[in-house]
């Protein structure tokens, strides 16, 4: 399998703290990498250092084949946009892409049709200063897309963005990744993430906990039945059933939720009614990214 | 390195940035040039420092350039500013990210950068220089200056001669404010610490600590400007000054070259 990203025991140490930890992962030509963590777990040091704007400690990895110590040979086919969009205030939206395509030997042209791809078309002649969060991510998205890249790093891209924005954003990866480009994108909207990405990295305290396949990692989760009882008094006597037939329990919001396959949920009805107790719902669930990222980062 | 060129000339060609310094520029000469005229015959001086410049000097050939190379040191610190701020504000807009993803190669950056910074102080110099000739001119009606020798031979060597000097100063001056720009990641530190160390500590010292002009580069470029004085050579600032800043610029560079993009 041809891999876009392949880092392999990469470090970075500020003085005594170690911000990413012998990192070892790959991420799949073509497919779509959601890059996941709590704060400070050493996401943006790690695309810095993909990057070549940090210069990691130990370690090494490739970028499109390229080493990541000659950043010059893969980042005229890689758009970026790195903890939020960044540029020159005084200058119009078009102008700031124009200073990146001139920069990076883009045609200049290019400029108006991705101001229009990312909802900016009409605000292109407006200062930077005056744009909204929510546009100066758009424009930021734009620039990344300036050199029709092969790989697309993005860092929290749906930052600020409204619902509607959230869902553009989305529908344009996906179009991306068809047409052949790989994106490897951080966000802490898990939900989003769980809709877009077919592959997931997962760090905490600079080390990386998971790398693979996103349905592998929902798949090694234990799902959990729901079951809610018709009067909450009932609560903790449906809890201590569950616990009675082996199976760990928690109380959250007026339900009882319990680790369990889908067919537990069967035993528990019957369980219950023998006790007199009437459920109102009973739903067996997959747990969802959220979950799993909490679960395992112990957010 | 041609690209990063071309890319800093757009920040640079910016209406509020170019007409700003041009006003600044005008306004700096324009008073220089109407002090040096306006008080040609008042006993406390005309010139810099309390210097006093006769009519008879500014009616000889070389008097169309003086106010020019007067307000070269004024000048130097308008260029010094803008280097400075242009190459800080990289930092503190968090741009330099954006550069560098593009251009890896820190190197291209900085000098397409400074190739750039060279070509806007040029036009500030060209600017300069034709407000103060054609100011030079009414002041000298006004005053009843002779301005037959300032369209003689002579008088247009030494015009070329001031340009050039003036020019190397000003230049001078910019990549002084881009050493500091880089070394302090931040516009408001790096113009402050400039113009206090120019304009304060090198200008105090220079008056009451006797030859101390000598090594200061901010006194070596205005000596620059001047062509040379009675106490220090032309070819003596020129290359101490610029020896400096080589130096400076060599070491701020490597520590471009290496230092993390963190912010």
């Amino acid at each position: 399998m041809k891999t876009a990203i392949d880092v392999r025991d990469l470090s970075k140490k500020y003085g005594d703290r170690l911000a990413v930890s012998h990192a070892n992962f790959s991420v799949p030509m073509r497919s779509i990498c959601g890059f996941v963590g709590p704060n400070g777990a050493g996401k943006t040091t790690t695309i810095r250092m993909l990057l070549g704007l940090i210069t990691p400690t130990t370690g090494d990895g490739h970028v499109l084949g390229e080493e990541i110590s000659e950043p010059e040979n893969y980042l005229p086919r890689v758009g970026a946009m790195i903890e939020g969009p960044a540029f020159y205030p005084a200058l119009t939206g078009k102008q700031n892409l124009m200073v990146l395509a001139k920069i990076g030997g883009f045609d200049t042209d290019l400029v108006q049709g991705l101001l229009e791809k990312v909802g900016l078309g009409d605000r292109g002649d407006s200062k930077y200063k005056t744009y909204s969060l929510g546009m100066k991510q758009r424009l930021g998205i734009a620039a990344a897309l300036l050199p029709n890249p092969k790989l697309l790093i993005l860092d929290e891209p749906t930052n600020g963005l409204d619902p509607a924005g959230i869902q553009e954003v989305r529908a344009l990866l996906r179009q991306l990744a068809d047409d052949g480009a790989t994106i490897f994108v951080s966000s802490h909207l898990l939900s989003e993430l769980e809709m877009i990405c077919d592959h997931l990295v997962m760090l905490r305290e600079g080390k990386v906990i998971f790398a693979g396949k996103t349905t592998q990692l929902l798949a090694a989760q234990q799902p959990v039945v729901i079951a809610r009882p018709e009067n909450s008094k009932d609560l903790s006597k449906l809890a201590e059933i569950a616990k009675s037939l082996g199976h760990e329990t928690n109380i959250l919001d007026d339900a009882v939720h319990v680790k369990g396959e889908k067919n537990f949920a069967a035993e528990l009805n019957k369980a219950a009614f023998a006790a007199g107790i009437t459920l109102s719902s009973l739903a067996p669930v997959q747990a969802s990214l959220e979950e799993t990222f909490f679960e395992m980062t112990g957010e | 390195m041609f690209k990063v060129y071309k890319a800093e000339l757009v920040k640079l060609k910016r209406a509020s940035l170019s007409l700003s310094t041009l006003a600044s520029v005008l306004f700096i000469t324009g008073l220089s040039t109407s002090l040096l005229f306006l008080l040609v015959d008042s006993p406390e001086g005309n010139g810099r420092e309390g210097v006093r410049i006769t009519r008879e000097t500014l009616e000889l050939a070389t008097g169309l350039s003086l106010s020019f190379s007067n307000a070269a040191g004024l000048l130097g610190i308008v260029a010094l500013c803008i280097f400075a701020a242009q190459t800080a504000q990289e930092y503190t807009y968090g741009t330099l990210r954006n550069l560098l993803v593009r251009q890896p190669s820190r190197m291209k950056v900085l000098i397409g950068k400074l190739m750039a910074m060279k070509l806007f102080a040029l036009v500030i110099v060209i600017s300069a220089g034709l407000f103060t000739f054609a100011l030079s001119y009414l002041f000298a009606g006004v005053k009843d200056i002779s301005t037959q020798s300032w369209g003689s031979t002579d008088a247009r060597i030494d015009i070329a001669r001031t340009f050039i000097n003036v020019t190397i100063a000003t230049i001078g001056y910019g990549i002084f404010g881009m050493i500091l720009g880089l070394l302090f990641r931040s516009p408001v530190t790096a113009i402050s610490i400039g113009v206090i160390w120019n304009l304060i500590i090198e200008g105090l010292l220079s008056i009451f600590v006797t030859d101390l002009a000598r090594y200061f580069p901010g006194q070596l470029l205005s000596t620059v400007a001047l062509g040379g004085t009675e106490e220090i050579s032309y070819q003596y600032s020129l290359f101490t000054s610029y020896g400096f800043l080589l130096v400076s610029m060599i070491i701020v560079a490597i520590l471009f070259k290496r230092r993390d993009v963190a912010n």
